[in-house]
């Protein structure tokens, strides 16, 4: 790409496509999809941590009034371990099917024991009550030291380490062991003036998603299924589906609903092989609708983690070596985020001398899943924390200090491949030069800075562009509109045929409509769906110019695309008005058929985010109480398509990244029960609790994405628990090493200061 | 949720009538006034009562009135509204912030005082503020009507005196007079949508030297009930608010504490943000005693 392109509506600020219907509420959403006939499901989950099922009884629930069929986890087929592709969550098929209905064995309390298909909720509710399961109680492992204490009780007791030097001959609960490090960890240590050795705690936090999961099976007497549902990828869903109901993936047909977040939390599968094996049995289509209680005990969350964390710095700031050793909670199944977490933690730093090691723990909790950024946030937290911590006792400006080590073009990122162009040097200058940074705090206001990093993925997108015979613009992709990627796409293909962002209408279709797309995640879609419109696009103007060339006969490199028309290159001798999409869309029918342009692609090059965060925090003496008093977020997007919605993204991360910092955790009681399942006890910020955060969206182009596209969704969450903290533990006068940071602990915290 | 039958009974005597004969039914009754918490429960399958009967049709559970030296708010008078009565605005400003505190806006335009006291929670918000200003509940009974103070009307974890067959009409406290002050303040973990840690509400009247003359000190979420701390009170009476003795005021509110641990805080946290939410209420309801009050 040119470095000084001249974007005619990509930069500016439309109004988005779904925007009418989403604040009138007229979109349809996973919850509001109904079919004649259709049954209303409900699960019943384990009242235990931990407990082996010795029997289940339906046949009580089966003969109440208005049942139409229950399933256990003897419906289900065994599903073989593979890992699941192209997810941000990842992980392995098996545990996928096994945590959408035990078997066996409940791993967390909320685990799926069985699912009732009625004519009415309060029918299925009812015949809930009536299975019965015989449980023998087993001992609930509820952190990372009981996990891996010596004789832990074993969650998967065939579970084998994988990762380590030599083969484990024993299995734990340890699934498995990530190292990576290089240069002389001792020798940079030696070197060191200045040493940071800390632990850091975070807390198992929910993504919070105001809109349940629901969706609405409908199996056909010939083996055809469909399922409408919210969800971050129906193509996920699709594959998923299949594999746990042992069916071949094009028997489903899976339809996409508006969604009230994701986050990452949709980015599997919970209800949905349930309805569709509920309504195999019923014969009748199958609606399931989890409530938040629900979503919290059975979905989610993120990680906690443990990190230790060692820094070594020379007297004028430089990271002389770097060690870390992350534990992360998988849950009740194998595949925490500690794998992005272990190649985030450093990161944004050049150091010759690193280990890290990453430990994958289960525990009897709901098995974790993506949250925006997995695994980075907690990392970042550690490493961010460290380096304010450097920085005061090395009486170094904060952003001084991580200028001094930022990695730069050029770079080996420790995780191996060389950085291109990216943002950190240009975001840490603009928050050094920003009004929030350069102003005075008020008294007994404490400022914290961190900087967050997030990779961004590319992976497999497709769109289809149809001119429709008056010339305005249809565009065809699979991933659900989450934050505001239709207003994108239309952006982006109205750029590229040179019409108005209002011709274009963007249409999230089904997985029989659209072609196959990997999930909404991984800050991918902007870029890697993006950049498939832009070639569809493409791929309309070359069939224009053929046409053209064909009209007035000449060659096709006669003539030029220009301005949304088809033009004779300056200097060619035709005579010839140019033409324009609405002519030629107009004329198909004498020209060779309708103007369809389609592009399918894996993208590479997706560029990594790096933001910086600034956080005044003013902590209440007396009572521990923390008010966040001003919030700026600054984040390189490389080009920003609609500034607005890539502003939503920094202040919604900023936001989540808050409450993560301040009051969302989970409660468990010593019996492995999450004792604050809902909205009024699982605290994430209300709007009082906010100042406006504050935005800077710095633009350093990905030449990777014709635009210059980087992903923007992630990065946002990354770096503001650090920003968060480092402000507490100044205005606190004492460094705040476990999240959350709610008045107890801080109140607690001041005691000891 | 269970199916159930309503009635909207319009007087007194037809309210009175319906009760007893539902007393004599055997049936689950259940009253209604703003619905905000019973709805809630009856959801959760906390509740699942056979009849619900529906007191806002009773003209006495509307009134919002002040005769001569006492103000009168219904039971089933919206919390939207109660709040906004200029008396309450002025003379109460504790309490109004109190109301101003249950739910949101759109929850205050149903919610009512009776209902929030009627449920009893020992994080009601406006129990401390009713009790702090010394407000009585007056009670239909089978054969007329009774009073109590509201710190005796709520006698546990989600439990009222009221028996069998009685409904809360009306709350009623007197007005307060010249240099007279009222405060409320809450302690949550948010700003907003949240349930009281710790509450407190007083009433400080002082005499024409400036000496407190009396002092009601409501304590909220630290025992099965919100209670009356007298003692807290009592180390405030003949003082003008110095320093020490609002020291002593919290320490003798601590000391009456009783809370509980659990998810939402620890016992001793509790008692400590009840000592520092005392001495900044008392400290707020005394500045109102030379700015605000009834004129």
């Amino acid at each position: 790409m040119s470095e000084a392109m001249d974007f005619k509506v990509i930069g500016t600020r439309p109004i988005r496509p779904d925007g009418v219907d989403k604040v009138t509420g007229r979109a349809s959403f996973g919850a509001d999809f109904s079919l004649p006939g259709m049954l209303e499901g409900a699960v019943l989950r384990s009242p235990h941590a931990h407990a082996r099922i010795k029997s289940i009884k339906t046949d009580a629930a089966l003969a109440a009034p208005g049942v139409k069929a229950v399933v256990t986890g003897a419906d289900f087929p065994q599903v073989a371990a593979g890992a699941i592709e192209g997810g941000e969550g990842g992980g392995d098929f098996a545990d996928l099917a096994g945590n959408v209905i035990a078997r066996g064995k409940v791993r967390y309390h909320g685990h799926a024991v069985a699912a009732v298909a009625a004519q009415s909720r309060a029918q299925a509710l009812a015949a809930l009550a009536l299975i019965e399961v015989e449980y023998e109680p087993l001992p609930a492992v509820l952190s990372l030291d009981a996990a891996l204490a010596e004789s832990a009780p074993l969650i998967d007791e065939g579970l084998m380490t994988s990762g380590l030097p030599e083969p484990a001959t024993a299995p734990s609960n340890l699934a498995s062991v990530i190292e990576m490090g290089n240069g002389d960890l001792e020798a940079g240590f030696a070197e060191a003036a200045l040493i940071i050795e800390r632990r850091y705690q975070t807390p198992t936090v929910h993504q919070g998603y105001i809109e349940p999961h629901a969706c609405v099976g409908r199996w056909g007497q010939d083996d055809q299924a469909m399922l409408w549902c919210c969800t971050q990828g129906a193509f996920d869903v699709r594959s998923m589906t299949a594999k746990v109901l042992g069916q071949p993936v094009g028997s489903l047909k899976v339809i996409p609903s508006e969604i009230g977040g994701g986050f990452g939390g949709k980015t599997t599968v919970y209800l949905e092989p349930l309805a569709l094996q509920l309504s195999k049995k019923s014969g009748r289509p199958v609606r399931m609708v989890m409530t938040r209680e629900e979503v919290f005990r059975a979905t989610g969350p993120a990680s906690a983690a443990t990190i230790d964390l060692r820094m070594g710095f020379s007297q004028d700031g430089k990271i002389t070596a770097a060690e870390a050793t992350m534990a992360y909670e998988a849950g009740a199944f194998p595949g925490s985020p500690v794998g992005p977490g272990t190649m985030c933690v450093f990161a944004p730093y050049r150091i010759a001398n690193f280990r890290i090691k990453g430990m994958d723990v289960l525990v009897n909790k709901p098995k974790a899943a993506a949250y925006r950024a997995p695994g980075a946030p907690q990392a970042l937290f550690a490493t961010e924390s460290a380096m304010d911590e450097a920085a005061e006792k090395l009486g170094i400006d904060p952003i001084e200090l991580r200028l001094r080590n930022a990695v730069e073009e050029g770079d080996s990122a420790i995780y191996g491949p060389k950085f291109g162009p990216i943002g950190l040097r240009a975001c840490l200058e603009a928050a050094a030069a920003h009004p929030h940074y350069t102003k005075a705090k008020d008294a007994g206001v404490g400022r914290g800075v961190a900087v967050g990093f997030w990779f961004n993925v590319g992976l497999q997108s497709s769109a289809e562009v149809h001119i429709n015979e008056d010339g305005t613009v249809t565009v065809i992709e699979g991933n659900p509109d989450i934050g505001g990627s239709r207003a994108s796409m239309a952006l982006m293909a109205a750029e590229t045929l040179g019409v108005p962002y209002e011709s274009v209408r963007v249409v999230v279709a089904d997985t029989e409509t659209a072609g196959f797309s990997n999930v909404t995640g991984g800050s991918r879609v902007t870029f890697a769906t993006g950049m498939a419109v832009v070639e569809a696009s493409k791929d309309i103007i070359a069939q224009c110019c053929s046409r053209a060339a064909s009209l007035w006969s000449t060659d096709e490199d006669m003539v030029e695309w220009r301005d949304g028309a088809v033009h004779p290159r300056p200097g060619v001798n035709v005579e010839a008005t140019p033409l324009s999409l609405k002519d030629l869309a107009g004329q198909a029918g004498r020209m060779g058929g309708p103007l369809l342009g389609k592009a399918s692609l894996n993208a590479r090059g997706a560029g990594p985010g790096f933001s910086v965060n600034l956080c005044d925090a003013l902590v209440d003496q007396e009572t521990g109480q923390v008010q966040v008093k001003a919030f700026t977020a600054i984040q390189d997007a490389g080009k920003a398509i609609h500034p607005s919605y890539v502003e939503g993204q920094l202040q919604g991360g900023a936001v989540q990244g808050i409450g993560w910092a301040l009051n969302e955790e989970y409660v468990y009681s010593p019996e492995g029960v999450m004792e604050n399942a809902g909205f009024l006890d699982y605290r994430i910020p209300v709007a009082s609790d906010l100042p406006m955060i504050d935005t800077q969206i710095i633009e350093v182009p990905n030449p990777g994405h014709p635009y210059g596209v980087r992903g923007v969704g992630e990065t946002p969450i990354v770096a503001p628990l650090a920003a968060v903290a480092n402000a507490v533990s100044a205005s606190a006068g004492v460094r705040m090493t476990e999240l959350p940071l709610s008045p107890p602990r801080v109140l607690e915290a001041l005691d000891q200061a | 949720m269970q199916g159930f039958a309503y009635e909207a009974p319009s007087s007194l005597d037809a309210l009175r009538a319906r009760l007893a004969a539902a007393q004599g039914a055997g049936e689950l009754t259940q009253v209604l006034a703003g619905g905000t918490d019973l709805l809630v429960q009856m959801k959760q399958g906390q509740r699942a009562p056979g009849l619900i009967l529906d007191i806002k049709r009773v003209g006495e559970t509307q009134a919002l009135t002040v005769d001569g030296e006492s103000l009168t708010i219904g039971a089933s008078v919206p919390a939207a509204k109660a709040k906004a009565f200029p008396l309450v605005a002025e003379a109460f400003p504790g309490l109004a912030h109190a109301i101003d505190l249950i739910g949101s806006s759109q929850i205050q335009g149903r919610a009512s005082l009776g209902g929030n006291l009627c449920n009893a929670s020992p994080a009601g918000d406006t129990i401390p503020a009713l009790i702090a200003n010394g407000f009585e509940a007056q009670i239909l009974t089978a054969g007329g009507l009774r009073t109590l103070p509201v710190e005796a009307f709520v006698t546990g974890v989600g439990k009222n005196a009221l028996a069998s067959g009685e409904v809360l009409l009306a709350l009623k406290a007197p007005v307060p007079g010249p240099r007279s002050g009222d405060a409320y303040q809450r302690f949550t973990p948010r700003t907003e949508m949240d349930i009281a840690v710790v509450g407190v509400g007083a009433r400080l009247t002082l005499d024409d030297a400036g000496v407190i003359a009396s002092a009601r000190i409501a304590l909220g979420a630290v025992a099965p009930q919100a209670f009356l701390a007298e003692a807290a009170g009592a180390a405030l009476v003949g003082t003008r608010g110095e320093p020490e003795a609002l020291e002593a005021a919290a320490a003798a509110a601590m000391a009456a504490a009783k809370p509980i641990s659990d998810k939402r805080g620890s016992a001793d946290f509790r008692r400590r943000i009840c000592g520092v939410l005392v001495k900044r209420v008392v400290a707020q309801a005394l500045e109102r005693c030379t700015t605000g009050g009834a004129k």
